[in-house]
């Protein structure tokens, strides 16, 4: 999990996750389409196999790069609980609301500092 | 199906991540707009309900001198150390209907944000409208590289997109 995180917290990594999710493609199409030289295209998805974020399949002498669903679906999972903790949040405001509410029906509105 | 879905319906806040740089939540509370402007500014209140209390993270310090130009500082801890910090200015003060400050996570001082938060009251209900915006694309990612809990969870609003069309 903290692995994919880390794969995935670099801008040019997410950009070439970005384009993978589109279709597969060969490292020369990723190249030309994030306008990357090929030894650092290469680097990162070096990273991103190692992580598990993407998978390589020869096919007729290319090697086309996939994502693979998993990792992300695992983080996907991680995201849902980041939006949770704001509506956790919010939902902690609605009680402060609440109870401000109550407090004024039972002493009428206080003056405001 | 989910296919192109771009808000979140779990619970009631709904979150919706307009652009590369931009997040809007918005959440509808039963009460006046000057009560939710109060909750949402006043530091006696905003210590009740700003950290998540249930993962053992409390805030620890909270200072708020809610006025344009005044400044603020949030400080969330766990067992006596210091978890994150967030600060910024107040760049308009509009009780109760609209508030914009910058917000900055104190490790990541090149990426502020601007939040713009709007109460709308309708028959005795109040809307709240909170569209965060940052410097650019590169400062959400950035952000995310030490997991700042901000910034973490709007940079990943594209991945959400991505993952639903895999899930096909």
């Amino acid at each position: 999990m903290l692995e994919t995180l880390g794969a995935l917290a670099e801008p040019t990594r997410l950009r070439i996750v970005e384009v993978l999710g589109q279709r597969p493609r060969s490292v020369g199409e990723i190249c030309d389409e994030l306008s990357l030289g090929q030894p650092q295209a290469s680097k990162h998805l070096r990273v991103l196999r190692q992580t598990g974020v993407v998978e390589v399949e020869a096919k007729a002498q290319r090697r086309i790069y996939s994502l693979r669903a998993a990792p992300l679906r695992e983080l996907n999972a991680w995201l849902e609980r980041y939006r949770r903790i704001w509506d956790e949040r919010l939902d902690r405001l609605d009680e402060v609301i609440e109870g401000i509410k109550e407090e004024e029906n039972r002493h009428g509105r206080r003056k405001r500092r | 199906m989910a296919a192109g879905r771009e808000g979140e319906t779990t619970g009631r806040t709904s979150m919706e991540r307009t652009s590369d740089t931009e997040l809007v939540m918005t959440r509808t509370f039963r009460a006046p707009a000057r009560i939710v402007f109060d909750a949402y500014t006043r530091p006696e209140h905003v210590k009740r309900w700003w950290a998540p209390a249930s993962r053992g993270i409390a805030l620890v310090q909270c200072e708020a001198d809610v006025r344009a130009g005044g400044t603020y500082r949030y400080v969330l801890g766990s067992g006596g150390e210091v978890v994150a910090a967030f600060s910024g200015s107040y760049l308009e003060v509009e009780p109760p209907t609209r508030l914009v400050y910058t917000q900055v996570f104190e490790a990541f001082p090149g990426a502020e944000a601007v939040v713009t938060v709007s109460f709308e009251e309708k028959g005795g209900m109040t809307t709240l409208v909170a569209h965060e915006r940052y410097p650019s694309k590169e400062a959400l990612d950035g952000a995310v590289a030490a997991g700042m809990e901000e910034g973490a969870r709007e940079s990943f609003e594209q991945l959400d997109r991505l993952v639903t069309s895999l899930r096909g």
